[in-house]
């Protein structure tokens, strides 16, 4: 198994997504977290309570940096302005962590603000290979890659996700952030069964365990598809997929997410001593 | 059709724009209206910026007022940076441009004024003046010395009763506006910025020093527009909003 | 303003600012947030599925739009104050602007 230590330095424990209405809460009881991810896109600013709540939770908590904007898998160069923000923050703060997704967000000067879909072609692994290795030669620190939730593929990929996702770690020395909800989301909505999915992932590069609520819709046909809309508790078949991860990559940092909706810290906090639980029964198991 | 090509993004802003081709449901079928989940992941959180970054703007106008001005919006002016919290910067000139709402001339610039304690919020940190730097100085040292503010100070002068109709919105026992120009100065005394109103001449004297004048000369220029200026409350906002940074003496100065 | 007549006016007004300061900076330590804090933040969450306003074809299109009556503007009466004319600020729908 690869030494994971050298991805990123995470605790094997449970964390949340830090929201800033939770940051009292958080500090006077935890709770089995131990710690926590931001959006890196939220501590841009320049200075005030956002950077002021982040360094004093950095004196507590290990914290995992976790970029949604940096449109990796798009089709144009990187941002430099926004990849210049970025290593400013990640200088300063010398997170644990820094991940970002296989989606794309940004055409021409319009940044879409959502995760949106990429082929996977030779051509589009060549590209995103050269983004990561852009973004790891500016961090200075290896990235972790998170795996999409899809609600449709394009006729032109001729790639899996799963052997897209560990060509580029092979070519870029890149880590993994598998998102055990997405993986469940994906599968459903295009089809495919999340342990094909997991036998071709490449688990070993694996640093990073998301989890998150899900929403019920249908497409065209009636047939079930989920929106990842973290607005909700983890449903218990996502809860059961990361038993099933756990049992075959070993303990691992587990990250609950939950963005919209956001509830108060107890029922968040709840939902990471789920996530402790899965952990020390796949520690066992 | 190829991720990141304008079609793409095109279609994702505009529903009425054709599908990108080639997008499937994973088993052969056309994507449909799976696409549109991608179309409202933008729409919903775009328009769910701009109201939380506009909430007196949101209240005036009513929810579903502002959720079909954020759907317009969001097409006409959509983000062009990542960071979200700078979203929305042209809103004041929206607003103004919709002929909707042209008998509501107020709105541009509490939409400018709620930007601008977004952009407070988000400011520099800066250590405060210890005010007792204040007391050490002769009346002649302090008359020509000049003052530098934090950099989350923020001053907005409009011929609207903006800081009235702000209050009226965020607090539940604000009088009902009347019809006068305002000027407001948004200080942060530590993390939250506070709009306040500032008195006639006020805004001249806060440009005046802003701009390097010493304490007297601004007082010269403060009086010239409003003859009864006493700079004791403006003054008094800057302290107590820990506005101030730093004082130099005249014989300091270059 | 003679120069000693102004140089009394700034040391007094800084001596009234400092007294109005240390008596009231206590209340003034605890301030309201106003929202602020929750303006424009980035997540990685989806929105509502299939069926929301980011799928219909018409509501962003400006001449088709109207306003309808729910916001604190009605509650406001400002007269227009750049032409001169007065208008009342309420919030009732104009039918000039609706399609033919």
């Amino acid at each position: 198994m690869l030494d994971t230590a050298r991805l990123n330095r995470l605790p094997a424990a449970p964390g949340v997504g830090f929201k800033p209405q939770h940051f009292a809460a958080i500090m006077e009881d935890a709770g089995p977290v131990r710690w926590l991810e931001v959006h890196a896109e939220n501590y841009m600013g320049d200075g005030g309570r956002p950077l002021a709540q982040l360094r004093a939770l950095a004196e507590r908590f290990a914290i995992s940096v976790h970029g949604v904007g940096l449109s990796i898998g798009g089709a144009q160069p990187l941002d430099k302005d926004h990849l210049a923000r970025l290593a400013k923050l990640v200088g300063w703060l010398n997170p644990a962590s820094f991940s970002e997704h296989l989606a794309w967000s940004s055409h021409g000067n319009t940044y879409l603000n959502d995760l949106l879909p990429l082929p996977y072609t030779n051509a589009t692994l060549t590209r995103v290979a050269e983004h990561i290795d852009t973004v790891q030669s500016t961090l200075g620190r290896p990235m972790l890659l998170e795996n999409p939730s899809s609600y449709l593929a394009f006729a032109e990929s001729t790639w899996s996700e799963p052997e897209f996702l560990a060509e580029l770690a092979r070519r870029t020395g890149c880590g993994l952030l598998l998102d055990v909800n997405n993986v469940f989301i994906s599968s459903v909505n295009l089809g495919f069964t999340p342990k094909g999915y997991l036998d071709a992932f490449p688990l070993s590069r694996v640093a990073e365990i998301h989890v998150g609520g899900h929403d019920h819709d249908a497409d065209d046909h009636g047939a079930a598809l989920l929106i990842d809309s973290h607005a909700r508790p983890v449903a218990p078949p996502v809860w059961d997929l990361l038993a099933d991860v756990l049992a075959r990559t070993g303990p691992c940092p587990i990250l609950v997410e939950w963005d919209n909706d956001v509830p108060d810290w107890p029922t968040l906090r709840d939902e990471a001593c789920r996530a402790e639980h899965a952990l020390q029964t796949g520690a066992v198991g | 059709m190829t991720a990141g090509t304008g079609n793409f993004a095109n279609a994702v802003l505009h529903p009425d724009a054709a599908l990108p081709a080639g997008l499937t449901d994973g088993n052969g079928q056309p994507a449909g209206r799976r696409f549109n989940v991608l179309r409202n992941n933008v729409a919903s959180s775009l328009g769910e910026a701009l109201r939380t970054g506009f909430p007196v703007i949101t209240k005036l106008l009513g929810t579903e007022n502002m959720k079909a001005i954020a759907a317009m919006y969001l097409r006409a002016h959509p983000p062009r940076s990542p960071v979200l919290s700078a979203f929305g910067t042209d809103l004041p000139e929206f607003l103004a441009g919709l002929p909707q709402l042209s008998h509501l001339g107020y709105l541009p610039d509490i939409a400018r004024l709620e930007l601008a304690l977004r952009a407070s919020y988000h400011a520099a940190d800066a250590p405060a003046l210890d005010p007792s730097r204040l007391t050490e100085l002769s009346p002649q040292d302090l008359t020509e010395a000049t003052l530098s503010f934090t950099p989350s100070l923020r001053l907005m002068r409009s011929r609207w009763p903006i800081h009235a109709i702000w209050l009226r919105n965020t607090q539940d026992d604000a009088p009902k506006p009347e019809a006068a120009p305002q000027d407001v100065l948004i200080t942060r005394r530590e993390f939250d910025p506070t709009p306040h109103l500032l008195p006639p001449g006020g805004a001249d004297w806060i440009a005046a020093v802003s701009n390097g004048k010493s304490l007297g000369d601004a007082l010269d220029i403060a009086k010239a527009a409003a003859p009864d200026f006493d700079p004791a409350s403006t003054l008094a906002i800057l302290l107590r909003g820990n506005a101030l940074t730093s004082l130099t003496l005249k014989d300091q100065r270059p | 303003m003679s120069n000693t007549a102004k140089t009394l006016a700034v040391a007094s007004a800084v001596a009234a600012a400092l007294a109005a300061q240390g008596t009231t900076a206590t209340a003034q330590s605890k301030e309201k947030c106003y929202g602020v804090s929750l303006a424009g933040q980035n997540d990685c969450a989806a929105g509502p599925g299939t069926t929301c306003a980011g799928t219909s074809t018409v509501d962003y299109q400006g001449n088709a739009w109207t306003l309808v009556d729910t916001g604190t503007c009605s509650d406001i009466d400002l007269p227009e104050m750049a032409d001169g004319t007065e208008r009342e600020g309420s919030l009732e729908p104009l039918e000039r602007d609706l399609p033919a």
